[in-house]
Order: C-alpha cells, then sequence, then structure tokens
C-alpha cells in the first residue's frame, strides 16, 4: 500500500500574490507526469488554487500535504489564520470577507469555497478562531 | 484557428509564448473574476481580460487556455510579464474592447 503513495509538501510562505498558485502548478506538472487525466488534473489545480488563494488572502499562508495514489488525490491545506466563523455562510456563493485590494486582483468574489467543493469529490473543514482553518480535499482518480 | 493565425488577423502585439504559436483555439470566453474564469474557461479558450496581475497568468495555465488576450490598452504587469514568459503562455495586447475582439473571432473560430 505505502509504496503506491506519492507525497509532496508545499509550504504558502506569506501575503505576496505572487507566490500563490506555486503549489497548485507544481502538482499540476507532477500529475501530468505520472498520466493522471486532464479532467482529473483540472480539478485538483483549481481546488488547490483556490485554497491557495484563501491562505494567502486570509491567513498569511500556511502549509499543504498532498497524496497521491493511483485511486485518489488527497489536498490537505492547513493555516494557522483566523478562523471561519459561520462556514455556512462562507459557502455560500458570492458571499466574501476581501477587502479590495485582493477584489482589484479579481479575486474575492465569494467564489473560493464554492469552487472548491464543486471540483473536489470530498471536502471537510475544520476550523478554530483564532487558531487556524484546515481544508481536507479529495478528488478520485476513478469512480468511487 | 491557429493562435499565430488569430493574433495576425486581429492585428494583436505578441507579449509571450513564442514557442506556443501553433497551438489551436477553439472557443472564447470573456471574464475578469478569476474565479469565475477559472470554473468555466475551457481548455483551448482564447480567454479576453482586462486584468494584468499575474494570477492571470496563473489561471492560464490552470485552465489550459490556448491564449489570451489583455484588452482595451491593458497591461500586464513586471511579476505576470516575468510568469507569462517563464510558462511559455501565449499572451496578447490590443487597444480593442472585448466586444469588438469578440466579434471578429466570431467569424474566425
Amino acid at each position: 500500500m505505502a509504496e503506491n503513495v506519492m507525497r509532496l509538501h508545499y509550504t504558502v510562505s506569506d501575503t505576496d500574490f505572487a507566490v500563490a498558485g506555486e503549489a497548485s502548478s507544481s502538482v499540476k506538472k507532477v500529475l501530468k507526469q505520472l498520466g493522471v487525466p486532464g479532467e482529473i488534473i483540472r480539478k485538483v489545480s483549481i481546488a488547490m488554487y483556490e485554497c491557495e488563494i484563501n491562505m494567502v488572502i486570509h491567513a498569511d499562508g500556511g502549509e499543504i500535504d498532498v497524496e497521491i495514489t493511483p485511486e485518489k488525490i488527497r489536498m490537505i491545506h492547513k493555516d494557522r489564520g483566523p478562523g471561519i466563523k459561520d462556514i455556512e455562510t462562507a459557502m455560500q456563493e458570492g458571499y466574501s470577507t476581501a477587502d479590495e485590494n485582493v477584489r482589484e486582483l479579481g479575486f474575492g468574489a465569494g467564489m473560493g469555497l464554492p469552487n472548491m467543493k464543486r471540483y473536489t469529490d470530498e471536502m471537510n473543514i475544520t476550523t478554530v478562531i483564532g487558531e487556524g482553518t484546515t481544508v481536507d480535499m479529495t478528488v478520485y482518480v476513478k469512480n468511487k | 484557428m491557429k493562435v499565430k493565425d488569430i493574433a495576425q488577423k486581429l492585428n494583436l502585439t505578441i507579449i509571450s509564448g513564442e514557442s506556443n504559436l501553433e497551438r489551436e483555439a477553439e472557443n472564447c470566453f470573456i471574464g475578469d473574476l478569476l474565479s469565475h474564469v477559472m470554473s468555466h474557461a475551457q481548455s483551448g479558450d482564447v480567454w479576453i481580460t482586462v486584468q494584468g496581475n499575474i494570477n492571470v497568468i496563473a489561471v492560464a495555465s490552470l485552465t489550459d487556455c490556448a491564449m489570451v488576450i489583455i484588452c482595451e490598452g491593458m497591461k500586464l504587469d513586471d511579476a505576470a510579464l516575468k510568469k507569462a514568459h517563464l510558462e511559455e503562455i501565449p499572451v496578447f495586447a490590443s487597444e480593442k474592447s472585448a466586444y469588438n475582439l469578440a466579434c471578429e473571432l466570431k467569424e474566425l473560430l
């Protein structure tokens, strides 16, 4: 079992937008090399990129662990940000707490979490106010 | 139609991605909200936007767009330009509006 798991680790380090997208780009390249179907790669990279952007916008970065097996791709995003007060509201399309600077860059439209949910097969959010948020997402390579 | 032919017909100024001009573009997507573009643009699209920041290059790469047109005379910023060269994404500039570019594209695609 263990030999079939590829593990990748990324640090999303600061509030620099230029850094966001490095992890998802890197995972996209790895999946491409592994011959994972394009549609699966698209789902994984969109979900990861949205999450990376969220980590930069809301939490000053964090850590990402990716586990790749022939069956599924699991992405665990951990930050030490302020936490999400009301997950249900945050999941609504169009709801955003991002500031004007972020909006000018084309984000902050309240589509991040809904996009992550849309493009993954499983998504679990664990959040503690003042301590941080973990977003755990899985995309299945083969149908369950 | 090939990216290089579209660029010529629409009189676009090339900014980056010289090595990927032979690719076929199939459709067109217009949008500036990057999360929306990410979830709706398709592989092989011509993506028209007024955004010029580095995230445009990331979104173009993730969605596998055939080419990006920065319209209405908007510019890519320096960080975006660097990234566009690095990722070899065909990015073009135009003074025309998204509407006018799309009208012209309709005749080509």
